[in-house]
C-alpha cells in the first residue's frame, strides 16, 4: 500500500526542499519505488537540488491540464533507478493547481510509488494546503529557533484539521525533522535542546539532522547529500530517519563527524 | 565582547523555551478555537461604549499582553470633553 508523505513546516528556508531529496534517496536506497513532487508552483527547487534541472520538459500543471501524460512528466533519477521526480511548474499560475487535478494525479502515483513524498512550500497558503492535503504521513521539518517551531506548531494544527484524512475523523502520522541541530550549542544552553522543541510540539521524533558543511556542497552538486556523501553526518542521520518511517527500530543519536587522526591529516587526498 | 564577558553570558535556550510556550498556549487557544476571543471582546466592548458615548477610532487605544496565568486586555476610549468632564478617559480593562 503506498504511502503519501508531506515535508512541510510553515517557515521557509528550514530545510524542506533538502530532507525531501535526501529522504526520497534514502527510501529509494532500501530498494523502495519513490516519487519526490514539488508542489512550489512558481518557485520550484526540486529539480535543482536533485539535479535534474536541465531535464525538466513537462511538470505537474501540464499534467493536470492535459498538456502531457504523468509517465512524460516523471524524470527518472540517474543514480538510482527506483526514484523519479515530478517537477513544478516555474511560470504558470498558482491557481492552475486544482483539487480535482492534484487528488488525479496522487492517485496515479499512489498505483506507481511505494512512497509519493510531497515537498510543501513555505507558508499556510494554497500550495501548502494543496501539498499536505492527501498526506498519510507528514515530516515536520523544525530548526531549534523560536520562529520555526511557531510556525511548525501552527502547521501541526492545519494537519489536525484542513487536511483530507482530518475530514474524515482519522489522523495524519506526524513525525518531527529537528535539522541544523548543534550539539554544542545545545549542551552550552544557546539553542532549545531537541527535549524541549518535543516538549513544546509533542509529536514524535524522526531525526536529528546536524548543521553540516556537506549539506551545502551536495546542493551545490545537485546531488542529494545521501548520495554525494554516503558517511557524512547529515547522510547518517537523514539514513537513520528514513528507516524509521519504514518502521524499524534505530536508536536515537545525533550522528558527529567521525574523523579519525588520518582523515584529518589527509582528509582529501585519501579520499 | 570581554573574555569576561563571555563566560557570564546567560543561556538564552531556557527564555526561548519559556517564550514559546507561552505563546504557543495562546495561539493554539485562540486559532485553533471557535473565535479569536480577544478580537470578539474587543469589538463587543466597543460597541456598548459606541451606544452611549461617539466614539472615534482612531482615539481608541488597545492594548493586550499576554501573561502566564491570565492576559490584560486593555481598551482606552477618549471620550470628548463635553461629554463627560469629570471621567476625560475610560479605561475598561478585561482580564
Amino acid at each position: 500500500m503506498a504511502k503519501v508523505l508531506v515535508v512541510t513546516s510553515g517557515k521557509g528556508g528550514v530545510g524542506k526542499t533538502t530532507s525531501t531529496a535526501a529522504l526520497g534517496a534514502a527510501l529509494a536506497k532500501t530498494g523502495k519505488k519513490v516519487v519526490v513532487v514539488d508542489f512550489d508552483v512558481g518557485l520550484r527547487n526540486l529539480d535543482i537540488v536533485m539535479g535534474a534541472e536541465r531535464r525538466v520538459v513537462f511538470d505537474m500543471i501540464n499534467v493536470i491540464q492535459g498538456e502531457a501524460k504523468l509517465s512524460q512528466a516523471l524524470i527518472r533519477d540517474k543514480r538510482v533507478e527506483t526514484l523519479s521526480i515530478l517537477p513544478a511548474s516555474q511560470t504558470r499560475d498558482k491557481d492552475a493547481l486544482t483539487n480535482e487535478g492534484v487528488a488525479k494525479v496522487i492517485t496515479e502515483l499512489r498505483e506507481m510509488f511505494d512512497w509519493v513524498i510531497c515537498d510543501s512550500p513555505a507558508g499556510i497558503e494554497r500550495g501548502a494546503s494543496l501539498a499536505m492535503h492527501h498526506a498519510d504521513v507528514a515530516v515536520i521539518v523544525t530548526n531549534p529557533e523560536v520562529s520555526s517551531v511557531r510556525d511548525s506548531d501552527r502547521i501541526i494544527g492545519l494537519l489536525d484539521s484542513k487536511t483530507d484524512r482530518a475530514t474524515r475523523g482519522e489522523r495524519v502520522e506526524k513525525h518531527l525533522l529537528l535539522t541544523r541541530y548543534d550539539p554544542v550549542r545545545a549542551a552550552r544552553g544557546d539553542m532549545l535542546k531537541t527535549e524541549d522543541v518535543l516538549e513544546i510540539l509533542s509529536i514524535p521524533l524522526l531525526g536529528i539532522i546536524p548543521e553540516s558543511q556537506e549539506v551545502l556542497r551536495a546542493s551545490n552538486l545537485g546531488t542529494p547529500v545521501i548520495f554525494s556523501n554516503p558517511d557524512a553526518a547529515p547522510s547518517r542521520a537523514y539514513m537513520d530517519a528514513a528507516r524509521r518511517l519504514l518502521g524499524e527500530k534505530v536508536p536515537m543519536t545525533v550522528p558527529g563527524e567521525k574523523k579519525s587522526l588520518m582523515d584529518k591529516l589527509f582528509g582529501r587526498r585519501v579520499a | 565582547m570581554s573574555l569576561f564577558g563571555f563566560f557570564n553570558r546567560k543561556p538564552t535556550a531556557t527564555i526561548a523555551r519559556d517564550r514559546l510556550q507561552i505563546l504557543l498556549a495562546h495561539e493554539r487557544a485562540t486559532l485553533g478555537g471557535n473565535s479569536d476571543l480577544i478580537a470578539v471582546l474587543q469589538e463587543e466592548i466597543l460597541q456598548v461604549i459606541a451606544r452611549h458615548v461617539f466614539v472615534e477610532r482612531d482615539k481608541v487605544q488597545i492594548k493586550l499582553d499576554r501573561g502566564n496565568a491570565f492576559s490584560t486586555l486593555e481598551i482606552g476610549v477618549e471620550i470628548p470633553p463635553g461629554l463627560a468632564e469629570k471621567q476625560p478617559k475610560a479605561v475598561i480593562r478585561a482580564t
